[in-house]
C-alpha cells in the first residue's frame, strides 16, 4: 500500500489527498460494489490504474436506503453471491492498487461485527478509510473513536440541507476528506447537474481545509468537471456500477474512469 | 453533543416508564436518528415542531376535535360475555376497528396531518404494510386537501388488492414496491428514498412507534389515546380497577405502545405485546440499527436484515419500535408469539363468539389470550383487555381462501 510519510494525527487518506489537491491536480475518487461479480476485485485494480486517486469499495447491505436503483441491484447481485463483509475485507487485504481503499457501508454491518473489531479488520486490510452513511454527526461516537483508534479514517457527508453552523461542526470531525452530497436524493445517475453540487462544494470549502469531493449525481466527465471548478474532486458511483451491470467488465471501467481522468485534468 | 447517558437520564427525570426520550430520542440503550445527513435537519424541524405543538392548547383542541367529529373517538371498550364464559378469564376489547378507517391508524395520521400543515408540507408520503396505515393517510390527505403517495410492497399489494382501491379512491398514488422481499420493510426502504429527494416540500407520516427520533415518541404519544381511554373506561367496568393484563398485537408496535402508555405508569397491570411467530424482532431478534432506529432486529451474523413471513401484512416487519425493545429489558412489557394457524381460528372464533370479525393483526392478540386463558400468565378469574387495533373486513377473502384450502399458508 501506500509508503509516503504520514503527517502527525492524519491518516493515509488524508495525507494522499492533501498531496495531490497541492500538486494542482483534481481528485477522483470511483465506487465499486465489493462482490458483485466474479471480477470485482479486478476491477478494482483496473480503475485504479486508470487514473483514480482512491477507491470507495461498497460493502453490499440488505437495505441501503441511500441508494437509488443500480446500486440497490449490484448490492442483491453481490448478497446473492454470498458476499460478507468479512470476505470483502479479507480480498481487499490481499490487493495491492497503490492508492488509498475506503470502504462504504451501512451502520448495522458495523455494529453486528462490533465497532473495535471491524475497525481493526478493515485496518488488518489495508482499508484507509470509511463512509456510513446512516451514521449522522450525533450518533457517530463510539464508532468513530474506535475508527479514530485503528487509523482508519470516518469520512463524514455534508448534504444541501446541512445548515452552515452544522457544516462546521461535521467537517471538523471528519477525517480523511469531507463527501458533498451533490442533490437531495439517493445514489444514481442525473441527466444534468444539480444546481446545488456546486453550493454544497463551496460552502465545504468555505469551512475546511480538508479536501472536498462531491458525489451522488455526478455520472459524467463534463459534469465531474464542472464540479471540480470548485470541489478538490468527485465521488462517481453509479455511472460506473450500471456500467459493469450492463458486462463493461474491468476493460470498460477502466476507459470510462480514464474518461473522467481526462476531463478532471482539463482535456 | 450529549451521548446515551445524558438520554437515560432525561427519560428517568420526566420520572416516568413511558415518558419524553429526550432530544436524541433514547429509550434506554434503544432509539436514536440514524438517517442520512440530507434527513437530519428534516428530523430536527419535525421534533420541533411536534414539541411546540404538542403543549399548544390550540393543537390539542383540534386533534381532539378531529379525532371526536371526524375519527368517531373515543372507541367503546365491549365486554365479550361468551368469549368470557369460555375462556373463564373477563375479556375486554377496546374497540379501535370501530374508528373511522378501521383501525387506530386514523389517531396517529390525523395527528401528523394537522402537523404537515402547520409546517407547511403540502405532500404526504407513507408506507404500508396491510395497507390500514396507507388508507388512513389517503384518508387524511383527502380531509387536508393534500397530495399524498404510499409505498406498498408488491407482495403486500397482491394480499390487500382490496385497500389499494380503497387508497386510490380516496385520491392517493400507490407505488408498487418491487425491491427486497417485497413487503413492508421494504417500503420504509422506498418511501425514506422519496423523502431524502423531496423532504422540503413532503411530511413523511410514518405509520409506527418505529424510525428515527421523534417518530418513536411522536407516534406513541398521538396513539396514547388509545390506552387513555381504555383505562378510564376499564375503570368504570371493573369498578375502579385495572385489568389484569394487556394485550395488544405488535408489528412495528403503535396501537401495543398507545394502550400501553395508558398502563405502563400508575398501574400493575401486566402488558404483553404478542408478534407474528414469523416477524418475531422481540424473540429472534438481536439489538441493531435500521430505519434510522436501534432497536431488535432479525438478521443474520453478519448484520443482513432477514426477511418476516407472517400471514398478516401488518406485522409482517423483521424489527419493532425501539421503546418496546426498552420495555422488554426493563421488564416492564413481555413479547409473545402467536402462530399463523392459531390466528386464524381466533379469527373465525371471536367472530362466531362475539359478533366481531377482527383484523389477522389484532387476532395475533386474541390467539394468545385463547392459548394461556386459564394458566398461570392468565389464571381463571382474571381480567385482561386487548386492544383490538384493527377490523377485519380487508382479510375477509384472504382467510376465506385459506380455509377453502383447508389450512394456513404464509402467502
Amino acid at each position: 500500500m501506500i509508503v509516503e510519510p504520514v503527517a502527525p494525527g492524519r491518516g493515509v487518506l488524508e495525507t494522499t489527498l492533501r498531496d495531490r489537491r497541492e500538486s494542482g491536480h483534481k481528485l477522483l475518487v470511483p465506487y465499486v460494489t465489493g462482490g458483485m461479480d466474479d471480477e470485482w476485485l479486478v476491477t478494482v485494480e483496473a480503475v485504479a490504474g486508470a487514473g483514480a486517486d482512491a477507491i470507495e469499495v461498497g460493502i453490499p447491505f440488505s437495505d441501503p436506503m441511500i441508494d437509488g436503483p443500480v446500486i440497490q441491484e449490484a448490492s442483491l447481485r453481490a448478497l446473492g453471491r454470498g458476499t460478507t463483509p468479512a470476505g470483502i475485507l479479507a480480498d481487499l487485504g490481499r490487493l495491492h492498487v497503490g492508492i488509498p481503499v475506503v470502504v462504504m457501508t451501512y451502520y448495522n454491518l458495523i455494529y453486528r461485527a462490533g465497532h473495535q473489531r471491524i475497525a481493526g479488520l478493515m485496518a488488518e486490510s489495508g482499508v484507509s478509510g470509511a463512509i456510513i452513511p446512516d451514521l449522522p454527526l450525533e450518533e457517530l461516537e463510539p464508532w468513530a473513536q474506535a475508527a479514530d483508534d485503528a487509523g482508519i479514517a470516518t469520512v463524514l457527508l455534508v448534504a444541501p440541507s446541512t445548515p452552515r453552523e452544522r457544516i462546521a461542526a461535521i467537517c471538523r470531525r471528519s477525517r480523511g476528506f469531507v463527501y458533498g452530497v451533490g442533490r437531495m436524493g439517493v445514489t444514481g445517475e442525473q441527466s444534468s447537474l444539480a444546481g446545488s453540487a456546486r453550493e454544497v462544494a463551496e460552502r465545504v470549502r468555505a469551512a475546511t481545509e480538508l479536501p472536498v469531493c462531491i458525489g451522488i449525481g455526478v455520472s459524467t466527465p463534463e459534469q465531474a468537471a464542472t464540479v471540480c471548478e470548485v470541489a478538490d474532486g468527485v465521488v462517481v458511483g453509479s455511472a460506473l456500477v450500471r456500467r459493469l451491470l450492463e458486462g463493461a467488465g474491468p476493460v470498460g471501467a477502466a476507459e470510462f474512469v480514464s474518461s473522467l481522468r481526462v476531463a478532471l485534468d482539463g482535456g | 453533543m450529549s451521548g446515551p447517558h445524558s438520554d437515560a437520564r432525561s427519560l428517568s427525570e420526566s420520572g416516568l416508564i413511558m415518558g419524553d426520550p429526550g432530544p436524541t430520542g433514547r429509550f434506554g440503550e434503544f432509539g436514536g436518528r440514524f438517517v442520512p445527513e440530507a434527513l437530519v435537519p428534516a428530523c430536527m424541524e419535525l421534533e420541533a415542531s411536534f414539541r411546540q405543538a404538542w403543549i399548544d392548547p390550540a393543537f390539542r383542541r383540534e386533534l381532539d376535535h378531529l379525532l371526536h367529529s371526524y375519527g368517531g373517538r373515543p372507541t367503546p371498550v365491549t365486554e365479550c360475555l361468551r368469549l368470557s364464559e369460555e375462556l373463564g378469564v373477563r375479556v375486554l376489547l377496546k374497540r379501535e376497528d370501530l374508528a373511522h378507517t378501521g383501525s387506530h391508524k386514523i389517531n396517529n395520521v390525523v395527528g401528523q396531518a394537522l402537523l404537515a400543515r402547520r409546517m407547511g408540507k403540502k405532500r404526504l408520503i407513507a408506507e404500508t404494510g396491510a395497507g390500514q396505515h396507507g388508507v388512513a393517510t389517503a384518508t387524511a390527505a383527502a380531509l387536508f386537501g393534500m397530495e399524498c403517495v404510499v409505498y406498498m410492497g408488491a407482495v403486500d399489494m397482491e394480499r390487500q388488492a382490496l385497500n389499494v382501491f380503497r387508497m386510490e379512491l380516496l385520491g392517493a398514488e400507490v407505488r408498487s414496491v418491487e425491491s427486497g422481499s417485497r413487503t413492508l420493510k421494504d417500503a420504509v426502504n422506498e418511501a425514506l428514498r422519496d423523502w431524502v429527494a423531496s423532504v422540503d416540500t413532503t411530511h413523511y407520516c410514518l405509520g409506527s412507534v418505529m424510525g428515527p427520533h421523534p417518530y418513536p415518541w411522536m407516534v406513541r404519544e398521538l396513539q396514547r389515546v388509545v390506552g387513555d381511554e381504555s383505562r378510564a373506561q376499564c375503570r368504570q367496568i371493573l369498578d375502579g380497577k385495572d385489568p389484569d393484563v394487556v394485550v395488544a398485537c405488535a408489528g412495528g408496535g403503535s396501537n401495543a405502545a398507545g394502550t400501553f402508555a395508558g398502563f405502563a405508569d400508575g398501574t400493575s397491570s401486566v402488558l404483553v405485546g404478542v408478534e407474528a411467530a414469523g416477524g418475531a424482532a422481540m424473540h429472534n431478534g438481536i439489538p441493531g440499527v435500521l430505519h434510522g432506529m436501534r432497536s431488535a432486529l432479525m438478521q443474520d451474523e453478519s448484520g443482513q436484515i432477514l426477511e418476516a413471513e407472517s400471514i398478516s401484512a401488518g406485522l409482517d416487519y423483521p424489527g419493532i419500535g425501539p421503546e418496546h425493545a426498552h420495555l422488554a429489558a426493563i421488564g416492564r412489557a413481555r413479547y409473545e408469539t402467536a402462530g399463523d394457524t392459531e390466528v386464524v381460528e381466533a379469527f373465525q372464533r371471536l367472530s362466531k363468539t362475539e359478533g366481531i370479525i377482527p383484523a389477522l393483526e389484532s387476532a395475533h392478540a386474541v390467539a394468545w389470550v385463547i392459548r394461556v386463558a386459564g394458566t398461570e400468565v392468565l389464571p381463571t378469574g382474571s381480567t385482561v383487555l386487548i386492544t383490538l387495533s384493527g377490523r377485519g373486513d380487508k382479510d375477509v377473502a384472504q382467510v376465506r381462501d385459506i380455509l377453502r384450502r383447508g389450512g394456513t399458508t404464509p402467502r
